[in-house]
Protein backbone atom coordinates (compact mmCIF):
# COMPACT_ATOMS: atom_id res chain seq x y z
CA UNK A 1 0.00 0.00 0.00
CA UNK A 2 2.54 2.17 0.96
CA UNK A 3 4.47 1.37 -2.10
CA UNK A 4 2.12 2.28 -4.16
CA UNK A 5 1.20 5.73 -2.30
CA UNK A 6 4.83 6.54 -2.54
CA UNK A 7 4.61 6.40 -6.35
CA UNK A 8 1.61 8.67 -6.92
CA UNK A 9 3.73 11.27 -5.17
CA UNK A 10 6.37 10.50 -6.97
CA UNK A 11 4.92 10.73 -10.40
CA UNK A 12 2.52 13.76 -9.17
CA UNK A 13 5.90 15.42 -7.96
CA UNK A 14 7.62 14.60 -11.73
CA UNK A 15 4.49 16.23 -13.06
CA UNK A 16 4.25 19.30 -11.32
CA UNK A 17 8.41 19.58 -11.79
CA UNK A 18 7.56 19.62 -15.43
CA UNK A 19 4.82 21.78 -15.66
CA UNK A 20 7.06 24.08 -13.72
CA UNK A 21 9.67 24.29 -16.09
CA UNK A 22 7.52 24.63 -19.01
CA UNK A 23 5.48 27.67 -17.19
CA UNK A 24 9.18 29.05 -16.73
CA UNK A 25 10.03 28.96 -20.23
CA UNK A 26 6.80 30.68 -20.91
CA UNK A 27 6.97 33.41 -18.38
CA UNK A 28 10.48 34.31 -17.75
CA UNK A 29 12.15 37.19 -20.22
CA UNK A 30 15.53 36.89 -19.25
CA UNK A 31 17.37 33.74 -20.73
CA UNK A 32 20.60 33.58 -18.43
CA UNK A 33 18.57 31.80 -16.06
CA UNK A 34 18.04 28.90 -18.62
CA UNK A 35 21.60 29.00 -19.93
CA UNK A 36 22.63 28.39 -15.76
CA UNK A 37 19.66 25.84 -15.25
CA UNK A 38 20.65 23.55 -18.13
CA UNK A 39 24.12 23.01 -16.49
CA UNK A 40 22.30 22.53 -13.08
CA UNK A 41 19.95 19.75 -15.08
CA UNK A 42 22.63 18.35 -16.95
CA UNK A 43 24.69 17.61 -14.00
CA UNK A 44 21.46 16.31 -12.16
CA UNK A 45 20.86 13.66 -14.64
CA UNK A 46 24.52 12.79 -14.82
CA UNK A 47 25.00 12.49 -11.39
CA UNK A 48 21.86 10.20 -11.20
CA UNK A 49 22.85 8.05 -14.36
CA UNK A 50 26.92 7.49 -12.67
CA UNK A 51 24.85 6.03 -9.44
CA UNK A 52 23.12 3.39 -11.35
CA UNK A 53 26.51 1.93 -11.49
CA UNK A 54 28.89 3.48 -8.83
CA UNK A 55 26.27 3.77 -6.31
CA UNK A 56 24.26 1.28 -6.78
CA UNK A 57 26.77 -1.50 -7.60
CA UNK A 58 29.71 0.15 -5.91
CA UNK A 59 31.83 -0.06 -9.27
CA UNK A 60 33.27 3.49 -9.27
CA UNK A 61 33.38 4.77 -13.27
CA UNK A 62 35.44 7.40 -14.06
CA UNK A 63 34.79 7.20 -17.58
CA UNK A 64 31.23 9.47 -17.25
CA UNK A 65 33.63 12.47 -19.98
CA UNK A 66 33.90 9.35 -22.23
CA UNK A 67 29.78 8.26 -22.33
CA UNK A 68 28.98 12.61 -22.08
CA UNK A 69 31.75 12.77 -25.05
CA UNK A 70 30.01 10.23 -27.10
CA UNK A 71 26.88 11.74 -27.03
CA UNK A 72 27.52 15.06 -28.00
CA UNK A 73 29.74 13.57 -31.12
CA UNK A 74 27.30 11.11 -31.89
CA UNK A 75 24.73 14.37 -32.08
CA UNK A 76 27.05 16.36 -33.89
CA UNK A 77 27.88 13.63 -36.64
CA UNK A 78 24.17 12.76 -37.15
CA UNK A 79 23.55 17.25 -37.17
CA UNK A 80 25.72 17.03 -39.68
CA UNK A 81 24.98 14.25 -41.57
CA UNK A 82 21.55 14.30 -42.11
CA UNK A 83 20.21 17.43 -40.05
CA UNK A 84 18.39 15.37 -37.69
CA UNK A 85 16.34 17.48 -34.95
CA UNK A 86 16.98 17.00 -31.45
CA UNK A 87 14.94 14.07 -30.00
CA UNK A 88 16.32 11.60 -32.91
CA UNK A 89 20.41 13.22 -31.67
CA UNK A 90 19.49 12.45 -28.47
CA UNK A 91 17.92 8.55 -29.25
CA UNK A 92 20.69 8.07 -31.19
CA UNK A 93 23.18 9.12 -28.42
CA UNK A 94 21.11 6.58 -26.12
CA UNK A 95 21.47 4.20 -28.18
CA UNK A 96 25.60 4.64 -29.17
CA UNK A 97 25.97 5.21 -24.85
CA UNK A 98 24.43 2.05 -24.29
CA UNK A 99 26.25 -0.32 -26.90
CA UNK A 100 29.37 1.57 -25.82
CA UNK A 101 28.07 0.36 -21.83
CA UNK A 102 27.98 -3.28 -23.51
CA UNK A 103 31.14 -3.72 -24.81
CA UNK A 104 32.94 -1.66 -21.84
CA UNK A 105 31.19 -3.87 -19.32
CA UNK A 106 31.48 -7.17 -21.04
CA UNK A 107 35.59 -6.49 -21.23
CA UNK A 108 36.05 -4.75 -17.73
CA UNK A 109 33.50 -5.80 -15.60
CA UNK A 110 35.27 -9.05 -14.72
CA UNK A 111 37.65 -7.00 -13.21
CA UNK A 112 37.09 -5.66 -9.14
CA UNK A 113 36.87 -2.64 -7.78
CA UNK A 114 40.08 -0.37 -8.33
CA UNK A 115 41.15 -2.45 -11.54
CA UNK A 116 37.41 -1.47 -13.49
CA UNK A 117 37.89 2.28 -12.32
CA UNK A 118 41.20 2.66 -13.98
CA UNK A 119 40.26 0.70 -17.45
CA UNK A 120 37.30 3.62 -17.49
CA UNK A 121 39.83 6.55 -17.13
CA UNK A 122 41.78 4.69 -20.07
CA UNK A 123 38.47 4.98 -22.29
CA UNK A 124 37.79 8.62 -22.12
CA UNK A 125 41.73 8.92 -23.39
CA UNK A 126 41.05 6.36 -26.51
CA UNK A 127 37.99 8.06 -27.55
CA UNK A 128 38.83 11.47 -27.17
CA UNK A 129 42.07 10.64 -29.72
CA UNK A 130 39.69 8.94 -32.36
CA UNK A 131 37.41 11.55 -32.03
CA UNK A 132 40.41 14.45 -32.39
CA UNK A 133 41.71 12.76 -35.68
CA UNK A 134 37.77 12.58 -37.47
CA UNK A 135 38.13 15.04 -39.90
CA UNK A 136 34.27 14.93 -40.60
CA UNK A 137 33.22 16.59 -37.14
CA UNK A 138 36.11 19.16 -36.96
CA UNK A 139 39.24 17.20 -35.37
CA UNK A 140 41.01 18.88 -32.59
CA UNK A 141 39.76 22.34 -33.91
CA UNK A 142 36.31 21.61 -32.73
CA UNK A 143 32.97 22.60 -35.04
CA UNK A 144 30.71 25.26 -35.23
CA UNK A 145 27.12 24.13 -35.34
CA UNK A 146 24.05 26.51 -36.92
CA UNK A 147 21.08 25.80 -34.58
CA UNK A 148 17.81 25.01 -36.51
CA UNK A 149 14.46 27.40 -35.73
CA UNK A 150 13.29 26.85 -32.83
CA UNK A 151 10.00 24.74 -31.77
CA UNK A 152 6.81 25.88 -30.78
CA UNK A 153 5.88 26.81 -27.59
CA UNK A 154 9.14 28.08 -27.10
CA UNK A 155 10.60 31.21 -28.11
CA UNK A 156 14.48 30.45 -27.46
CA UNK A 157 16.57 27.82 -28.21
CA UNK A 158 18.27 27.57 -24.88
CA UNK A 159 14.68 27.77 -23.28
CA UNK A 160 13.52 24.49 -25.16
CA UNK A 161 16.89 22.95 -24.28
CA UNK A 162 16.37 23.42 -20.76
CA UNK A 163 13.04 22.04 -20.80
CA UNK A 164 14.44 19.06 -22.69
CA UNK A 165 17.10 18.40 -20.15
CA UNK A 166 14.22 18.46 -17.98
CA UNK A 167 12.76 15.96 -19.18
CA UNK A 168 16.12 13.70 -19.17
CA UNK A 169 16.39 14.14 -15.33
CA UNK A 170 13.13 12.90 -15.25
CA UNK A 171 13.86 10.13 -17.08
CA UNK A 172 16.87 9.46 -15.24
CA UNK A 173 15.30 9.58 -11.94
CA UNK A 174 12.42 7.60 -13.36
CA UNK A 175 15.49 4.84 -14.59
CA UNK A 176 16.88 5.18 -10.85
CA UNK A 177 13.95 4.84 -8.77
CA UNK A 178 12.85 1.76 -10.57
CA UNK A 179 16.26 -0.18 -10.19
CA UNK A 180 16.56 0.98 -6.81
CA UNK A 181 13.35 -0.59 -5.53
CA UNK A 182 13.65 -3.82 -8.21
CA UNK A 183 14.63 -7.09 -7.67
CA UNK A 184 17.82 -5.89 -10.15
CA UNK A 185 18.44 -3.42 -7.42
CA UNK A 186 18.30 -5.63 -4.46
CA UNK A 187 21.08 -7.40 -6.48
CA UNK A 188 23.50 -4.96 -7.23
CA UNK A 189 23.17 -3.80 -3.57
CA UNK A 190 24.27 -7.58 -2.90
CA UNK A 191 26.95 -8.04 -5.21
CA UNK A 192 28.41 -4.21 -3.68
CA UNK A 193 28.34 -5.47 -0.25
CA UNK A 194 29.78 -9.21 -1.19
CA UNK A 195 30.59 -10.13 -4.24
CA UNK A 196 31.13 -13.81 -3.42
CA UNK A 197 28.08 -14.29 -1.28
CA UNK A 198 26.16 -12.78 -4.03
CA UNK A 199 27.36 -15.34 -6.50
CA UNK A 200 26.25 -18.04 -3.95
CA UNK A 201 22.78 -16.90 -3.85
CA UNK A 202 22.54 -17.12 -7.39
CA UNK A 203 22.41 -12.77 -8.30
CA UNK A 204 23.65 -13.51 -11.65
CA UNK A 205 26.58 -10.97 -11.11
CA UNK A 206 28.06 -10.09 -14.57
CA UNK A 207 24.62 -9.68 -15.98
CA UNK A 208 22.99 -7.34 -13.39
CA UNK A 209 26.49 -5.10 -14.10
CA UNK A 210 26.17 -5.14 -17.49
CA UNK A 211 22.58 -4.00 -17.59
CA UNK A 212 23.77 -0.99 -15.44
CA UNK A 213 26.81 -0.22 -17.07
CA UNK A 214 24.18 -0.11 -20.38
CA UNK A 215 21.53 1.54 -18.58
CA UNK A 216 24.46 4.18 -16.82
CA UNK A 217 26.30 4.58 -20.19
CA UNK A 218 22.93 5.86 -22.29
CA UNK A 219 21.69 8.20 -19.83
CA UNK A 220 24.81 10.10 -19.89
CA UNK A 221 25.51 9.75 -23.46
CA UNK A 222 21.95 11.18 -23.79
CA UNK A 223 22.66 14.07 -21.36
CA UNK A 224 25.78 15.05 -23.44
CA UNK A 225 23.67 14.58 -26.55
CA UNK A 226 21.97 18.56 -26.42
CA UNK A 227 25.30 20.15 -25.41
CA UNK A 228 26.83 21.01 -28.52
CA UNK A 229 23.42 22.52 -29.41
CA UNK A 230 23.72 24.78 -26.41
CA UNK A 231 27.52 25.64 -26.82
CA UNK A 232 26.54 25.99 -30.45
CA UNK A 233 30.16 24.45 -30.65
CA UNK A 234 31.56 21.04 -30.18
CA UNK A 235 35.12 20.37 -29.52
CA UNK A 236 37.05 17.08 -28.29
CA UNK A 237 38.99 18.93 -25.33
CA UNK A 238 35.65 20.28 -24.17
CA UNK A 239 33.57 17.08 -24.31
CA UNK A 240 35.77 14.48 -23.10
CA UNK A 241 36.57 16.96 -20.35
CA UNK A 242 37.53 15.17 -16.92
CA UNK A 243 35.74 17.20 -15.45
CA UNK A 244 32.22 15.33 -16.21
CA UNK A 245 34.04 12.11 -14.18
CA UNK A 246 34.85 14.15 -11.28
CA UNK A 247 31.66 16.22 -11.11
CA UNK A 248 29.28 13.00 -11.49
CA UNK A 249 31.83 11.13 -9.03
CA UNK A 250 31.82 14.16 -5.96
CA UNK A 251 27.75 14.90 -6.35
CA UNK A 252 26.29 11.76 -6.21
CA UNK A 253 29.05 11.10 -3.19
CA UNK A 254 27.70 14.09 -1.55
CA UNK A 255 24.38 13.35 -1.84
CA UNK A 256 24.71 9.66 -1.47
CA UNK A 257 24.07 6.82 -2.94
CA UNK A 258 22.09 4.95 -1.30
CA UNK A 259 18.90 6.45 -2.87
CA UNK A 260 18.48 8.11 -5.54
CA UNK A 261 17.20 11.57 -4.20
CA UNK A 262 21.26 11.50 -3.16
CA UNK A 263 22.49 12.06 -6.24
CA UNK A 264 20.19 14.95 -6.95
CA UNK A 265 20.72 17.05 -4.33
CA UNK A 266 23.93 16.41 -4.06
CA UNK A 267 23.85 17.87 -8.12
CA UNK A 268 21.76 20.73 -6.92
CA UNK A 269 24.13 21.87 -4.33
CA UNK A 270 27.37 21.43 -5.74
CA UNK A 271 26.04 22.65 -9.21
CA UNK A 272 24.10 25.81 -8.04
CA UNK A 273 26.95 26.84 -5.88
CA UNK A 274 29.52 26.57 -9.31
CA UNK A 275 27.03 28.65 -11.19
CA UNK A 276 26.85 31.27 -8.43
CA UNK A 277 30.79 31.11 -7.98
CA UNK A 278 30.80 31.40 -11.48
CA UNK A 279 29.19 34.26 -12.14
CA UNK A 280 30.50 36.18 -8.79
CA UNK A 281 34.02 35.42 -9.17
CA UNK A 282 35.55 33.32 -11.35
CA UNK A 283 34.78 29.94 -13.09
CA UNK A 284 38.13 29.06 -11.84
CA UNK A 285 36.95 28.61 -8.62
CA UNK A 286 34.77 25.69 -9.28
CA UNK A 287 37.37 22.73 -9.17
CA UNK A 288 38.48 24.21 -5.56
CA UNK A 289 35.14 24.30 -4.62
CA UNK A 290 34.67 20.80 -5.82
CA UNK A 291 37.40 19.48 -3.94
CA UNK A 292 36.61 21.15 -0.82
CA UNK A 293 33.12 20.42 -0.11
CA UNK A 294 34.45 16.39 -0.77
CA UNK A 295 36.63 16.72 1.48
CA UNK A 296 34.17 18.13 3.89
CA UNK A 297 31.41 15.57 3.21
CA UNK A 298 34.16 12.29 3.61
CA UNK A 299 35.04 13.76 6.94
CA UNK A 300 31.86 14.77 8.05
CA UNK A 301 29.18 12.85 6.56
CA UNK A 302 30.57 10.29 4.98
CA UNK A 303 27.29 8.61 3.91
CA UNK A 304 26.75 11.95 2.04
CA UNK A 305 23.53 14.59 2.57
CA UNK A 306 20.82 11.46 2.65
CA UNK A 307 23.16 9.88 5.48
CA UNK A 308 22.69 12.93 7.41
CA UNK A 309 18.58 12.63 7.15
CA UNK A 310 17.71 9.34 7.35
CA UNK A 311 20.06 7.19 9.70
CA UNK A 312 18.65 3.87 8.41
CA UNK A 313 20.35 4.52 5.22
CA UNK A 314 23.42 5.74 6.97
CA UNK A 315 23.98 1.75 7.68
CA UNK A 316 23.01 0.95 4.33
CA UNK A 317 25.08 2.93 2.24
CA UNK A 318 28.16 1.71 3.29
CA UNK A 319 30.77 -0.19 1.33
CA UNK A 320 33.24 1.07 -1.11
CA UNK A 321 32.51 4.67 -1.67
CA UNK B 1 14.51 -37.82 -6.58
CA UNK B 2 17.55 -38.91 -7.42
CA UNK B 3 20.72 -36.46 -7.57
CA UNK B 4 24.82 -37.20 -7.56
CA UNK B 5 27.76 -35.64 -7.61
CA UNK B 6 30.83 -36.80 -9.75
CA UNK B 7 34.17 -35.64 -10.22
CA UNK B 8 36.61 -37.11 -12.13
CA UNK B 9 40.10 -35.84 -12.69
CA UNK B 10 39.70 -32.33 -12.00
CA UNK B 11 42.48 -29.70 -11.92
CA UNK B 12 42.35 -26.44 -11.07
CA UNK B 13 44.11 -23.38 -9.63
CA UNK B 14 44.75 -19.61 -10.05
CA UNK B 15 47.46 -18.51 -12.25
CA UNK B 16 50.43 -20.43 -11.92
CA UNK B 17 49.44 -22.10 -8.48
CA UNK B 18 48.14 -25.37 -8.96
CA UNK B 19 45.58 -25.63 -6.13
CA UNK B 20 43.60 -28.67 -7.17
CA UNK B 21 45.22 -31.84 -8.85
CA UNK B 22 43.22 -34.95 -10.50
CA UNK B 23 40.51 -34.74 -7.68
CA UNK B 24 37.94 -37.86 -8.18
CA UNK B 25 35.45 -37.45 -5.68
CA UNK B 26 31.25 -38.61 -5.63
CA UNK B 27 28.31 -37.89 -3.87
CA UNK B 28 25.51 -39.89 -3.74
CA UNK B 29 21.59 -39.00 -2.73
CA UNK B 30 20.79 -38.65 0.90
CA UNK B 31 24.51 -39.02 1.76
CA UNK B 32 26.52 -36.54 4.34
CA UNK B 33 29.98 -36.58 2.31
CA UNK B 34 32.97 -35.12 4.65
CA UNK B 35 36.18 -33.60 2.95
CA UNK B 36 38.70 -33.02 5.46
CA UNK B 37 42.26 -31.30 5.26
CA UNK B 38 43.90 -28.91 7.24
CA UNK B 39 44.09 -25.33 5.89
CA UNK B 40 45.61 -24.55 2.00
CA UNK B 41 45.06 -28.07 0.51
CA UNK B 42 42.09 -26.67 -1.63
CA UNK B 43 39.11 -27.75 -0.26
CA UNK B 44 37.48 -24.22 -0.90
CA UNK B 45 38.73 -24.27 -4.19
CA UNK B 46 37.11 -27.31 -4.95
CA UNK B 47 33.85 -25.76 -3.32
CA UNK B 48 34.11 -22.67 -5.00
CA UNK B 49 34.59 -25.07 -8.61
CA UNK B 50 31.51 -27.17 -7.34
CA UNK B 51 29.43 -24.09 -7.29
CA UNK B 52 30.86 -22.49 -10.95
CA UNK B 53 33.00 -19.32 -9.27
CA UNK B 54 36.28 -21.21 -10.44
CA UNK B 55 36.43 -22.61 -13.29
CA UNK B 56 38.71 -25.94 -13.64
CA UNK B 57 41.38 -26.58 -16.05
CA UNK B 58 40.42 -30.05 -16.98
CA UNK B 59 38.31 -32.69 -15.43
CA UNK B 60 34.54 -33.66 -15.14
CA UNK B 61 32.14 -32.16 -12.76
CA UNK B 62 28.72 -33.47 -13.70
CA UNK B 63 25.75 -33.51 -11.92
CA UNK B 64 23.02 -36.27 -12.32
CA UNK B 65 19.35 -35.37 -11.60
CA UNK B 66 16.92 -37.99 -12.26
CA UNK B 67 19.01 -39.42 -14.81
CA UNK B 68 20.05 -36.12 -16.49
CA UNK B 69 23.54 -35.28 -16.32
CA UNK B 70 24.41 -31.67 -16.24
CA UNK B 71 28.33 -30.45 -16.51
CA UNK B 72 28.78 -27.97 -13.96
CA UNK B 73 32.05 -26.78 -15.86
CA UNK B 74 29.92 -24.98 -18.60
CA UNK B 75 27.04 -23.81 -16.02
CA UNK B 76 27.11 -19.95 -14.80
CA UNK B 77 26.53 -20.23 -10.54
CA UNK B 78 23.38 -19.11 -10.89
CA UNK B 79 21.96 -21.94 -13.22
CA UNK B 80 23.96 -24.25 -10.60
CA UNK B 81 21.70 -22.38 -7.97
CA UNK B 82 19.03 -23.61 -10.22
CA UNK B 83 19.63 -26.81 -10.59
CA UNK B 84 19.37 -27.35 -6.67
CA UNK B 85 23.06 -26.59 -5.72
CA UNK B 86 23.75 -23.99 -2.30
CA UNK B 87 27.47 -23.41 -1.05
CA UNK B 88 27.19 -21.76 2.95
CA UNK B 89 30.43 -20.00 1.88
CA UNK B 90 33.77 -19.88 4.07
CA UNK B 91 33.22 -17.46 6.82
CA UNK B 92 29.75 -17.02 6.45
CA UNK B 93 29.93 -13.84 3.87
CA UNK B 94 26.43 -12.57 4.91
CA UNK B 95 25.60 -9.27 4.19
CA UNK B 96 26.73 -7.27 6.99
CA UNK B 97 24.17 -4.08 6.63
CA UNK B 98 20.91 -5.74 6.06
CA UNK B 99 18.71 -7.56 8.15
CA UNK B 100 18.29 -11.16 9.00
CA UNK B 101 15.25 -11.14 7.17
CA UNK B 102 16.96 -9.81 4.18
CA UNK B 103 19.43 -11.79 3.86
CA UNK B 104 17.24 -14.34 4.06
CA UNK B 105 15.37 -13.01 0.97
CA UNK B 106 18.10 -12.48 -1.22
CA UNK B 107 19.04 -16.31 -0.42
CA UNK B 108 15.94 -16.75 -2.68
CA UNK B 109 17.00 -14.39 -5.32
CA UNK B 110 16.35 -16.77 -7.90
CA UNK B 111 12.89 -16.90 -9.84
CA UNK B 112 12.59 -20.76 -9.21
CA UNK B 113 13.22 -20.48 -5.20
CA UNK B 114 10.64 -17.41 -5.22
CA UNK B 115 8.03 -19.84 -5.51
CA UNK B 116 8.92 -21.24 -2.04
CA UNK B 117 9.82 -18.24 -0.35
CA UNK B 118 7.29 -18.99 2.27
CA UNK B 119 7.59 -22.94 2.96
CA UNK B 120 11.76 -22.12 3.12
CA UNK B 121 11.50 -18.85 5.31
CA UNK B 122 8.67 -20.97 7.74
CA UNK B 123 11.41 -23.91 7.59
CA UNK B 124 14.49 -21.67 8.45
CA UNK B 125 12.98 -20.21 11.41
CA UNK B 126 11.74 -23.05 12.53
CA UNK B 127 14.77 -24.51 12.10
CA UNK B 128 16.63 -21.90 13.46
CA UNK B 129 14.44 -19.94 16.43
CA UNK B 130 17.44 -17.39 17.20
CA UNK B 131 17.02 -16.12 13.76
CA UNK B 132 13.27 -15.39 14.29
CA UNK B 133 13.70 -13.78 17.38
CA UNK B 134 16.55 -11.41 16.09
CA UNK B 135 14.54 -11.17 12.21
CA UNK B 136 14.98 -7.33 12.34
CA UNK B 137 18.46 -7.12 13.71
CA UNK B 138 21.58 -6.47 11.35
CA UNK B 139 23.28 -9.42 10.25
CA UNK B 140 26.62 -7.61 11.18
CA UNK B 141 25.86 -6.88 14.65
CA UNK B 142 24.43 -11.02 15.75
CA UNK B 143 27.13 -13.19 17.49
CA UNK B 144 29.11 -15.57 15.15
CA UNK B 145 27.23 -18.90 16.02
CA UNK B 146 23.95 -17.14 14.60
CA UNK B 147 25.77 -15.81 11.63
CA UNK B 148 26.57 -19.34 10.89
CA UNK B 149 22.87 -19.94 11.58
CA UNK B 150 21.65 -17.46 9.08
CA UNK B 151 24.71 -18.25 6.46
CA UNK B 152 22.99 -21.70 6.48
CA UNK B 153 19.48 -20.86 6.85
CA UNK B 154 20.26 -18.11 3.72
CA UNK B 155 21.85 -21.38 1.41
CA UNK B 156 18.49 -23.05 2.49
CA UNK B 157 16.25 -20.25 0.68
CA UNK B 158 17.51 -21.37 -2.48
CA UNK B 159 14.91 -24.94 -2.19
CA UNK B 160 18.77 -27.14 -2.12
CA UNK B 161 18.78 -30.46 -2.90
CA UNK B 162 22.57 -30.27 -2.63
CA UNK B 163 24.06 -28.20 0.02
CA UNK B 164 27.46 -27.81 0.23
CA UNK B 165 28.98 -25.89 3.63
CA UNK B 166 32.52 -24.96 3.89
CA UNK B 167 34.02 -24.92 7.23
CA UNK B 168 30.98 -24.40 9.37
CA UNK B 169 33.75 -24.21 12.52
CA UNK B 170 35.73 -21.42 11.36
CA UNK B 171 35.52 -19.30 14.44
CA UNK B 172 33.49 -20.78 16.74
CA UNK B 173 33.76 -22.04 19.87
CA UNK B 174 33.68 -25.57 20.39
CA UNK B 175 30.33 -25.83 21.92
CA UNK B 176 29.00 -23.62 19.17
CA UNK B 177 31.18 -26.03 16.71
CA UNK B 178 29.09 -28.87 18.15
CA UNK B 179 25.68 -26.70 18.18
CA UNK B 180 26.07 -26.06 14.50
CA UNK B 181 27.38 -29.68 13.22
CA UNK B 182 24.27 -31.19 15.08
CA UNK B 183 22.10 -28.74 13.15
CA UNK B 184 23.57 -29.79 10.03
CA UNK B 185 22.50 -33.25 10.89
CA UNK B 186 18.78 -32.43 11.57
CA UNK B 187 18.41 -30.39 8.74
CA UNK B 188 19.62 -33.42 6.24
CA UNK B 189 16.93 -35.63 8.14
CA UNK B 190 14.37 -33.12 7.89
CA UNK B 191 14.76 -31.71 4.53
CA UNK B 192 16.35 -35.15 2.97
CA UNK B 193 19.89 -33.26 2.26
CA UNK B 194 22.41 -34.59 0.48
CA UNK B 195 25.66 -32.41 2.00
CA UNK B 196 28.95 -32.34 1.33
CA UNK B 197 30.81 -30.30 3.62
CA UNK B 198 34.34 -29.55 4.05
CA UNK B 199 35.85 -29.18 7.57
CA UNK B 200 39.17 -29.17 9.43
CA UNK B 201 37.56 -30.01 12.66
CA UNK B 202 38.04 -34.05 12.20
CA UNK B 203 35.98 -35.52 15.35
CA UNK B 204 32.92 -32.60 14.83
CA UNK B 205 32.80 -33.79 10.91
CA UNK B 206 32.46 -37.20 11.60
CA UNK B 207 29.77 -37.03 14.07
CA UNK B 208 27.36 -36.92 11.09
CA UNK B 209 29.21 -38.20 8.09
CA UNK B 210 28.80 -41.42 6.33
CA UNK B 211 31.72 -41.15 5.26
CA UNK B 212 34.98 -39.44 3.81
CA UNK B 213 37.81 -38.09 2.05
CA UNK B 214 40.98 -36.11 2.70
CA UNK B 215 42.52 -34.02 0.73
CA UNK B 216 46.15 -33.24 1.40
CA UNK B 217 48.01 -30.61 -0.73
CA UNK B 218 44.97 -30.72 -3.62
CA UNK B 219 45.06 -34.50 -3.88
CA UNK B 220 42.63 -36.85 -2.64
CA UNK B 221 44.73 -38.81 -0.62
CA UNK B 222 42.54 -40.91 1.43
CA UNK B 223 38.71 -41.90 -0.06
CA UNK B 224 37.09 -43.90 3.08
CA UNK B 225 34.14 -45.78 2.54
CA UNK B 226 32.85 -45.77 5.87
CA UNK B 227 33.57 -43.40 8.96
CA UNK B 228 35.32 -46.43 10.49
CA UNK B 229 37.64 -47.14 8.32
CA UNK B 230 38.38 -43.42 8.40
CA UNK B 231 39.25 -43.65 11.79
CA UNK B 232 41.42 -46.73 11.01
CA UNK B 233 43.62 -44.83 8.55
CA UNK B 234 47.52 -44.29 9.22
CA UNK B 235 47.12 -40.85 7.75
CA UNK B 236 44.06 -39.28 9.92
CA UNK B 237 45.99 -40.91 12.95
CA UNK B 238 48.76 -39.42 11.76
CA UNK B 239 46.89 -35.57 10.84
CA UNK B 240 44.48 -35.58 13.45
CA UNK B 241 43.91 -38.19 16.42
CA UNK B 242 47.87 -38.07 17.24
CA UNK B 243 48.49 -41.16 16.67
CA UNK B 244 52.25 -42.12 15.38
CA UNK B 245 52.52 -43.54 12.16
Amino acid sequence: MTKHRNSIAFWAGVAIFLVAVLSMTQIVRNEYPFFAGYVILQFIALAVAWSILGGYAGYVNFGTNAFFGVGVYTAVALFKATGAPLVVQIAAAAAVGMTLGFGVGLLTLRMRGIFFSIATIALAIIIETFVMNWRFVGGAAGIQLQRPPVMAPFDSYVKMLFFVQAVLVVIAVGIARYIQNSRIGRGLQALRDDELAAECTGVPTLKLKLVACMISGALMSAVGAPAAMYLQYADPSSAFNLTYSVSALAMSLIGGTAHWIGPVLGAILLGSTQQFLAVTISSEINVLVLGIMLVLFVVAAPKGIIGLLRPRYRLRAGGKP
Amino acid sequence: MALSLAIEGLDAGYGAVKALRGVALHVEAGETVALLGTNGNGKSTLMKCIMGLVRPDRGRLSLTIDGQVHDLTKLSPEMIVDLGVALVPEGRRLFPKLTVTENLMLGAFRKLARGAIRQNLALAFETFPALKERRNQLAGTMSGGQQQMLAIARALMSSPRLLLIDEPSVGLSPLLVSQTIAKIGELKERVGLTVLMAEQNFNQAIRIADRGYIIVHGEIAVAAQSVDELKANDIVKRLYLGGVA
